[in-house]
């Protein structure tokens, strides 16, 4: 299994020994044995966390504007240089095919990052644009500090990203080596990601950890940072969908609509991106089979579920991210209780000391408010549990997208 | 600002602001009245030097309910509960005992003490949490009135009844033994190494005047392990901010349900007419005036301070005067420039991120137990210290600490002196006691506060500085707190109730009374 440019400072530091494979390299699963306190750091202090797995694309040329523009759903020439954009790419019946991060590094150039290879699939709709698409995936290692501290943590490595606004990106240098800051990251917290070419990775990585030391700055592994994004609303890719490209049946394709991402399809621009003809149909006819929504337990009705059975409700460590079935109503209680959809991550949240989750429901179940019942195994038989549809974020703090006018926080 | 209210609350600590919470909640034109220019009573944070905020008094979460974190919607305000992984016991050889939150690991070190321990240890959390299981309920109920022959009173005694019935015999009898034992006939059944021992005999003397072979001890023992962080008994948490952070946020919250937060306005009597609460009279000579009057401060100053005597039954007033307060408990605050170094651990600081719990054996707890007995604060103190910035740093400036110390025993009623004599010297013993297992520790103290049981009372108003209010004693529990009859926060005086720690179920930050008296208000005020 390979390791990150990061991987030398970083292991020693795993207490548990514990690692998860990442697109082939080896992520801390969880660094220390409390993931409920590793996640915490992202809200309370600062996270430090390995996302160097990432694909990563330079995409550079004349066209470079007018392909990604045809190819990615949200129209990137909204995005001016110095920004990022979070979007997703779909295929041509309007099903998404990945999400992620794009960076506007110059006018004909941007950084795409993905979790899986794409190297083929965009090379495929160059045509004979005069653009040119680089593998940089070895080159560079990306740092996240993520949490109400990460600019504190900035600010004594380099002044240049406490004026970034959410979504801005800064070439600046941290220990004498150049970096790329981008105030971006998957915690729904403030944050930053620095990108830094591989043989720099070690003294920029003990240069954050230095900087980081007052602010109780903690590695998290994987297991809190999918709890983090949770909280945040954010979609995990095999989890909460899977890639259309690889779909086998209708069932796994799903549209950026029903994802909870039409906002990025724009307005009626005139945008031949691939999927919009599909996008158009669905908004048009709405003919969206569901839409992706937030529940949330009733605390007490889980609580007593438990009890009723002689045993302690379960909530530190409950993180599920296979489905959950939804039904209408208790189907113990009515056995013409139907079933109505799923969840796809379900976890316990220490912040928000509820139990919470990303659902798929059908669109007259959609609104806030509306009750559904979850099925959850009780001493080995199925129960089932009132919740509740929510918006998302399920966590929201001001400072994530605050300005910070060049301060700290 | 207008002078008549349908509720008033007195005290804003915890369960005053809960109380007024529920309260407004429900749509009652709410009040709280907190005598101080702060609210919080004795869960405050404050920043005595620049950049260091100290938890004067209380300093940990665990029992407080979390039906009130839902109903008040406290996280929406600002309640954020940092879990506590670790616990340290340092040894006076030099070792140590380490716990995390991994079992496996637990067991190996636990081992190095003892392996017959490291295996009891699952089997003694196993009966425990079996009896805080079947206890749980009883911390979210008004209790029923023992005294009382009224059907419905009957009826509850009777549910009371059948819920001990339906308990495994076993749970039965470890929780009889828990309420009326001592904690060490327990623990010495379970283990052989003094430093498991030490460690959990620890919780069986916090904030009482037992030591772990007194009997009582084991109640105490009991209640510190019914506390919960997600579902897990006997976890402690730590609030963003110290509890002075979790007070705030209540306050939020009460105040964003409706309820008004006056300061420094110092109720001097409750208006009494015709056996009924009419309202309020402050130390400044104003009048406050509504038909439901709370008190949230203790049971010696809501029926012997705020009305007459004279008003109330001679049993009742008798069992309020022979309540036993007798606080023994102290803080000792420090701001330091660096965490303590521990030298079996040289350098490491992960080690801090719970409790340091100093008291290495039973018999090291039992002898700091004897000076008080005479009078005198031990000469080899307990000490519950934390280095709270290892969890939050924005307690203290970047690169700066904050330790808070719990300390036995310090009984308020010292024998040949008195605690304004004595302040500093127990400063000294704590700080010398600490670096004794810590050295070097003294050269980094940057502050230092000390917190005697007579501090406790002048600041916050809790009867001879007993942190729970009255002691956690089994004839002042349950059906008795704070006296036969009148545990269902209701008082003689029609109108008048009381909602703080020293009802049921207890002190400990559980805001238990002050959800459960609004709720005993609102069903008065329907009927």
């Amino acid at each position: 299994m390979r390791t990150t440019p990061f991987h030398e400072r970083l292991a020693p530091l795993n207490q548990t020994h514990l690692w998860h494979h990442w697109a082939g390299y080896l992520v801390a699963d969880k660094y220390q044995h409390s993931v409920p306190f590793e996640y915490l750091a992202t809200r309370n202090s600062v996270a430090l966390f390995d996302t160097s797995p990432l694909f990563k694309y330079r995409i550079a040329g004349p066209d470079a504007t007018q392909f990604l523009a045809g190819v990615l759903t949200r129209d990137i020439r909204t995005c001016d240089v110095g920004q990022a954009h979070y979007t997703v790419w779909c295929d041509d019946g309007g099903y998404v095919l990945e999400d992620g991060v794009v960076l506007r590094t110059g006018d004909d150039e941007y950084l795409l990052t993905t979790a899986e290879p794409n190297l083929a699939y965009l090379s495929r709709l160059l045509g004979d644009r005069k653009v040119d698409i680089i593998d940089t995936s070895d080159d560079y290692g990306i740092l996240a500090i993520q949490g109400p501290h990460a600019a504190d943590v900035l600010d004594r490595l380099t002044p240049a990203p406490s004026a970034l606004a959410y979504f801005g990106l800064v070439d600046t240098d941290i220990d004498r080596r150049s970096v790329t800051v981008s105030r971006t990251g998957f915690t729904g917290d403030l944050g930053y990601e620095v990108w830094v070419r591989s043989r720099d990775a070690i003294a920029v990585c003990d240069a954050v950890l230095e900087a980081g030391a007052d602010y109780q700055l903690t590695p998290i592994g994987m297991q809190a940072l999918a709890m983090a994004r949770l909280d945040a609303g954010m979609l995990l890719i095999d989890v909460d969908y899977d890639s259309a490209r690889h779909a086998w049946t209708d069932a796994f394709r799903e549209t950026p609509i029903e994802l909870g991402l039409g906002w990025m399809l724009g307005g009626d621009d005139d945008r031949a991106y691939i999927g919009r003809l599909a996008h158009r149909r669905e908004r048009g006819q709405g003919t969206s089979r569901w839409k992706t929504v937030g529940i949330q337990v009733d605390p007490a009705a889980y609580e007593r579920l438990y009890n009723e059975e002689g045993l302690i409700a379960p909530k530190e460590g409950v993180y599920v991210d296979h489905t959950l079935s939804l039904y209408d109503r208790d189907f113990n209680a009515d056995a013409g209780a139907r079933y109505v959809g799923y969840v796809s991550s379900f976890m316990f949240s220490p912040l928000l000391k509820r139990h919470i989750g990303l659902a798929k429901i059908p669109l007259d179940r959609a609104a806030p408010g509306t009750e559904v019942w979850l099925e959850l195994m009780v001493a080995h038989r199925p129960k089932y549990v009132p919740a509740q549809v929510v918006k998302t974020p399920f966590y929201d703090p001001a400072r994530k997208t605050a300005d910070l006018g060049g301060g700290s926080t | 600002m207008t002078n008549t209210y349908d509720v008033i609350v007195i005290g804003g600590g915890h369960n005053g602001l809960v109380n007024a919470a529920y309260l407004a909640r429900a749509g009652l034109n709410t009040v709280v009245l907190e005598r101080r220019g702060v609210i919080g009573g004795a869960a405050l944070t404050e920043e005595l030097i620049p950049g260091f905020h100290f938890t004067t008094f209380s300093y940990a979460l665990s029992l407080l309910r979390p039906d009130i974190v839902h109903d008040l919607e406290l996280v929406k305000h600002g309640m954020m509960v940092i879990p506590m992984p670790t616990t340290f016991n340092p040894m006076e050889n030099g070792d140590y005992l380490l716990l995390g939150p991994d079992a496996g690991e637990n067991y190996h070190e636990i081992a190095r003490h003892s392996k017959h321990d490291a295996e009891a240890y699952h089997d003694y959390n196993t009966i425990m949490d079996r009896v805080c299981q079947a206890v749980k309920p009883l911390l979210d109920e008004v209790p029923p009135n023992v005294v009382s022959d009224d059907p419905a009173e009957l009826a509850r005694m009777a549910k009371l009844a059948g819920h001990l019935r339906s308990l495994d015999p076993a749970v039965l009898h470890m929780l009889v033994r828990l309420i009326s034992g001592s904690a060490a006939d327990i623990l010495d059944e379970y283990f052989e190494s003094d430093v498991v021992k030490g460690m959990l005999a620890s919780s069986s003397i916090i904030g009482s005047k037992v030591g772990p072979r007194s009997q009582g001890s084991g109640l105490v023992l009991l209640f510190h392990k019914l506390g919960e962080i997600d579902g897990v008994f006997g976890e402690w948490g730590f609030h963003k901010g110290g509890n002075g952070g979790f007070t705030q946020a209540v306050g939020r919250a009460a105040q964003a349900f409706g309820a008004e937060i006056r300061l420094e306005a110092s109720v001097s009597e409750v208006i009494v007419k015709d056996g009924e609460a009419a309202g309020v009279a402050l130390d400044s000579g104003e009048e406050l005036y509504a038909s439901t009057v709370v008190s949230a401060l203790d049971p010696r100053r809501t029926f012997t301070q705020f009305v007459d005597p004279r008003d109330l039954p001679t049993d009742l007033v008798t069992a309020v005067d022979n309540l036993k307060f007798q606080g023994t408990s102290a803080k000792v605050n420090f701001a330091l420039d660096a965490p303590p170094n521990y030298p079996a651990l040289d350098g490491r600081t992960d080690i801090y991120r719970g409790f340091i719990n100093i008291g290495p054996s039973m018999d090291y707890l039992e002898r700091a137990f004897d000076d008080a007995k005479y009078g005198h604060f031990s000469t080899r103190p307990f000490i519950d210290a934390c280095v709270q910035t290892m969890l939050d740093p924005d307690m203290a400036p970047p690169g700066k600490h904050i330790m808070s110390c719990f300390i036995q025993y310090a009984p308020y009623e010292l024998a040949d002196s008195d605690w304004d004599t004595e302040r500093d010297n127990l400063g000294d013993t704590v700080q010398d006691t600490i670096e004794s297992f810590f050295p070097g520790f003294g050269d980094l103290v940057i502050h230092r506060e000390v917190v005697t049981p007579l501090d406790i009372e002048r600041t916050v108003g809790l009867t001879e500085g007993n942190i729970f209010a009255a002691e956690f004693l089994t004839p002042q529990m349950f059906l008795f707190r704070p006296a036969p009859g009148w545990n269902q926060y209701r008082t003689p005086i029609n109108g008048y109730y009381q909602c703080g720690s020293g009802t049921h179920p207890g002190g400990c930050v559980m805001g238990a009374p002050g959800r459960l008296a609004a709720r005993q208000i609102l069903g008065d005020l329907q009927a």
